[in-house]
């Protein structure tokens, strides 16, 4: 992690936090990523290590890059026209942006929970089933049964909807949707959930449902979230990263980063200087 | 610059405040009734069309018929073979059993009375149940066109007689056989039924709404698959660059250009080059779909823009491929507004004249077209054919034409608003 094009200052947050987790193995390794839209670049030099098995959350003032960086880890960014990447991200090692990766799979590798629920326009069965049928997961109707019932009841969502697979998704309410989402995510089994402001359109009780959701799925999946609530940062996360102008100024543990921030600009946006 | 936080507070209650607000109130007004008039005028000019072409053709609908005794005598009736038997005697002496009294040359005269096919009927009539030879058949076949026209009060009796295409011997006749009870006026079914004729009495629409269809058949067939698979390339896959937006405007032009230059294209490429055959629907559906192609191209593209990005976002976020994201989610999405803009493109495509007669859509055929490479008419085809006929019967035949013509195309665009609203979905 000494790259040699890496501000002092940032060398020096980073090997903090690797320090923090020696012991704990990156899932997604990222190294001096840039990000442009055209001629605007939205992301400068970003290099993050996010753990396994844990939940990091992004911070940071609106526009700073957060949902862009999310969305370079399963190749959203690839949909956007004027868009390009530079740099290296790579999963388990594997460089993504390799030319021979196929991006089908590695978005099934890395599912994603959008800021608004969005849940197909079809059965909730449909929804959760149709990521394990378009990827081949299982093998009959009563093995995707199953994956439809584990996936539901995960997502703390089976005992609200068991009698009524066969209606419309689009018909529950906003957390039951965002809940939905997260069923059809984990579906086809991921290894990272990349959720984006996932709490952003539900009430105070949605919202601490899906964060006691986050925190049983830590247990098996690795999460990266990005929320504008400090609190919701510090409930769920172990991790952060604060995100600023599009450089990851800080990144830690999170009971460091609200306590102890070593950097004036991730301490001024925590006690709510600007943002 | 005046600091917002030191200004005086707002009077809204002075002169120059109120005259403001009522002036605004009165634009408000204005504007409604500037609306309210222009939708008057529409429905005004509407009414008017409607009220005329169903003043003038609402005679179609219905037709006179006299009921006649023919004596089928084996004389010129061959039990054998009852097709091939002297009808024109049979129907001759029919009349003369009718009006005993008369005759020599008043006699041509009163065959005048029944349609020219008079003789086809009876035998059709024969031929279907021969046992009535050597004996009557009673048949009620449709009186020639001035007595139609007399029967339904569209001759004046008061016109000079040399004026009027029937004679006051005929009128005679005429009121003689209503007084026997032997002129009914029934609904008008052959108008439905029967094809082309030069007798405006025999005339119906049933070859152009069979050429109409097979027309239309073809124009759906190649348009639609044709259009929907030009919209997804163009809207999903195709890069932005100067290629693609030029295809984007000469389609845009595409739907701009007139029809008859489609007609010159169908009949330069479809006729002379490529040798299809002349007045076929198959090449009349091939212009149609050219034209209706760059509609289709641009409601598909409509109804696949409108589909919001987070369905798709979720597909591709879910590991679909662009192909499945597509087929799996937008397409069946976007159906319901492709469908009703492929419907609204048909219709238009159905009241198209003017590329149908350029490759001669306007035959004049005396029953429905076999198949789609057969010589046929469509129904604005048909109505300009029968405008253009002298017989006063084809006046009103052109108007119920053209009622029928609407007919369709009310159906048609009732079809695609009910499937609008009933497929509509809101995010
Ligand atoms: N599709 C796009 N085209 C052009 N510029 C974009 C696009 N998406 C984002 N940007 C720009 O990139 C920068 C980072 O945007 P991004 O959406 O990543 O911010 P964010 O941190 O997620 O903000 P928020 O908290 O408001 O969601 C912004 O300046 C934004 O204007
Ligand atoms: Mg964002």
């Amino acid at each position: 992690m000494n790259d040699a094009s890496m501000s002092a200052e940032m060398t020096a947050n980073l090997s903090k936090s690797l320090d923090f987790d020696q012991a704990a193995k990156p899932k997604v390794v990222a190294k001096d990523v840039n990000v442009f839209y055209g001629e605007k670049q939205a992301l400068f030099d970003v290099s993050i290590d996010i753990v396994e098995k844990s939940v990091t959350a992004f911070i940071g003032p609106s526009g700073c890059g957060k949902s862009t960086f999310l969305r370079c880890i399963n190749r959203m960014n690839d949909t956007i026209e004027g868009c390009v990447v530079k740099g290296g991200i790579s999963l388990d090692g594997d460089d993504i942006y390799a030319p021979s990766l196929d991006v089908v799979e590695l978005r099934a590798r890395v599912g994603m929970v959008f800021q608004k629920p969005n849940p197909f326009p079809k059965s909730i069965y449909e929804n959760v089933s149709y990521g394990p049928r378009i990827h081949g997961l299982a093998r009959g109707k009563t093995e995707l049964d199953e994956i439809v019932e584990s996936s539901l009841k995960r997502a703390g969502l089976w005992e609200e909807v068991k009698d009524r697979l066969n209606e419309p998704g689009t018909g529950l309410s906003g957390g039951q949707q965002q809940r939905l989402c997260i069923a059809r995510a984990i579906a086809v089994s991921p290894e990272v959930i990349l959720m984006d402001e996932p709490c952003s359109a539900l009430d105070p009780i949605a919202t601490a449902r899906i964060e006691e959701l986050i925190d049983e799925l830590r247990a098996n999946f690795t999460i990266i979230i990005v929320t504008h609530s400090m609190q919701q940062a510090a409930r769920v996360s172990q991790r952060t990263a604060f995100f600023h102008l599009g450089i990851l100024v800080e990144l830690g543990a999170t009971e460091q980063i609200f306590t102890n921030p070593s950097d004036k600009r991730t301490q001024d946006y925590i006690t709510g200087r600007f943002g | 610059m005046v600091d917002i936080a030191t200004r005086p507070p707002i009077d809204w209650s002075t002169p120059a405040a109120r005259a403001r607000r009522k002036s605004r109130y009165a634009a408000n007004r204005r504007l409604q009734a500037y609306g309210i008039a222009a939708i008057s005028l529409a429905i005004g000019l509407l009414g008017i069309l409607i009220i005329s072409l169903i003043a003038t053709g609402y005679s179609a609908f219905v037709t006179t018929r006299i009921t006649v005794d023919f004596p089928i005598s084996t004389e010129y009736v061959n039990p054998e073979d009852p097709a091939r038997g002297n009808y024109r005697a049979v129907v001759k002496a029919g009349i003369e059993e009718l009006f005993p009294n008369v005759t020599g040359p008043d006699e041509r005269a009163l065959g005048q009375l029944l349609t020219n096919n008079t003789q086809f009927m009876v035998r059709d009539a024969v031929v279907a149940d021969p046992s009535v030879i050597g004996g009557k058949l009673s048949l009620s076949v449709p009186a020639s066109d001035p007595f139609d026209q007399l029967n339904k009060g569209l001759v004046d009796r008061n016109t000079p007689e040399d004026e009027r295409r029937v004679t006051d011997q005929q009128i005679q006749w005429f009121d003689q056989l209503e007084a026997e009870g032997r002129v009914s006026t029934p609904f008008n079914w052959g108008l439905f039924f029967n094809s082309d004729s030069r007798f405006p009495e025999l005339a119906g629409l049933a070859g152009a709404i069979v050429g109409s269809f097979y027309a239309l058949l073809v124009c759906f067939l190649v348009a639609f698959p044709i259009g929907i698979a030009a919209a997804i390339y163009l809207e999903e896959f195709a890069p932005r660059n100067r290629w693609t937006d030029l295809i984007e405007v000469n389609i845009n032009n595409l739907a701009a250009v007139p029809s008859i230059v489609f007609g010159l294209l169908g009949l330069a490429v479809f006729l002379n080059f490529i040798g299809l055959p002349r007045s076929a629907p198959l090449v009349g559906g091939l212009v149609l779909a050219l034209m209706t192609l760059p509609t289709i191209i641009i409601v598909t593209r409509a109804s696949l823009k409108a589909i919001p990005p987070s369905i798709r976002e979720a597909g591709l976020g879910i590991g679909a491929s662009k192909h499945q994201m597509v087929m799996h989610h937008v397409l069946p999405l976007a159906l319901p507004g492709i469908l009703t803009g492929t419907i609204i493109g048909l219709a238009q495509a159905l009241g198209e004249t003017a590329p149908l007669l350029l490759i001669g859509m306007n035959a004049f055929i005396t029953s429905p077209p076999g198949g789609i490479l057969d010589a046929a008419t469509a129904l604005p085809t048909q109505v300009f054919i029968w405008a253009d006929s002298p017989e006063r019967g084809f006046v009103a035949l052109t108007s119920a034409g053209i009622l029928v013509l609407l007919g369709f195309l009310i159906i048609m665009n009732s079809i695609a608003i009910f499937l609008r609203q009933r497929l509509e979905r809101s995010w």
